[in-house]
């Protein structure tokens, strides 16, 4: 496929508190449908999205945690979260839920989704894109 | 374009942006309304007479320019917002979608990415 662009979608907010992020992620699960280059990106408190253990019971509102261990079933194993914004919040990679993909390049070997990176390696990977959706 | 109208500026920001790319000669085939910027959309908005007309601002700039506004279905039926065809699908009495916007899905959104030189986010 000749037009096949690098879709970028940033997530900055918390998971609950606001919609950006669930709404974020129902964008990103329609847009897989156009086989587009797609990563996400996870910084400020959107790194909070990807946390183990959420439980959302008192609050009333689902907990769609769960749907970021279904992306890699829709090709979009490119998750890329923030360092420094991991640490300003007192959290590292083990606070995260595991998420995987299965390689099919690689026999469909088990490989993580997430990938930490510093705030510069994520000015980068901004730059490198087509098209930046931000939430 | 993803924040309410008159709670924040994004709904303002981005008709003056569409104005003024279209009049330096850009083309703006699409306009996408996505979280609470649904609620543009509604026909049944009444602001004081000295304020500006939100809805009517995008409704007359649509039809005059051809844009295609559309709203996405899903935050919009979460936030109350129906066409006719909407409304009587989900068996409700009304509907409030004003003229020159559309109701569609996210596709639309991403088609655009796809097809266009640039798309613009207004919104935090």
């Amino acid at each position: 496929m000749s037009n096949i662009k690098k879709f970028l979608y940033v997530n900055r907010k918390a998971p609950y508190g606001t919609i950006y992020a669930l709404e974020s992620l129902e964008v990103v699960l329609i847009g897989a449908a156009f086989d587009q280059d797609v990563s996400l990106a996870f910084l400020d408190d959107g790194v909070f999205q990807l946390t183990k253990g959420q439980d959302t019971g008192a609050i009333g509102v689902k907990n769609f945690s769960p749907t970021f261990r279904a992306l890699g079933d829709y090709d979009v194993t490119k998750l890329f979260v923030e360092r420094e914004s991991l640490e300003e919040r007192g959290l590292s990679e083990g606070d995260l839920q595991e998420i995987v993909y299965e390689d099919e390049d690689d026999d469909w070997a088990e490989k993580p989704s997430i990938k930490i990176v510093s705030r510069a390696e994520m000015a980068d990977i901004m730059s490198g894109q087509d098209v930046v959706l931000s939430f | 374009m993803s924040e309410g109208p008159y709670t924040h500026q994004a709904a303002d920001t981005a008709y003056h942006f569409v104005k003024s790319a279209l009049a330096k000669g850009h083309e703006v085939p699409r306009v996408f309304f996505y979280h609470d910027g649904v609620n543009v959309s509604s026909r049944l908005s009444v602001p004081p007479q000295d304020e500006r007309h939100i809805q009517k601002n995008w409704s007359e700039l649509a039809q005059e320019h051809g844009i295609d506004l559309v709203v996405c279905i899903a935050a919009a039926q979460r936030r109350g917002l129906l066409d006719a065809n909407e409304a009587e699908r989900q068996g409700k009495d009304a509907n409030n979608i004003a003229e020159g916007f559309r109701i569609s899905g996210l596709g639309q959104l991403i088609e655009m990415g796809i097809q266009t030189d640039r798309l613009v986010t207004f919104g935090d």
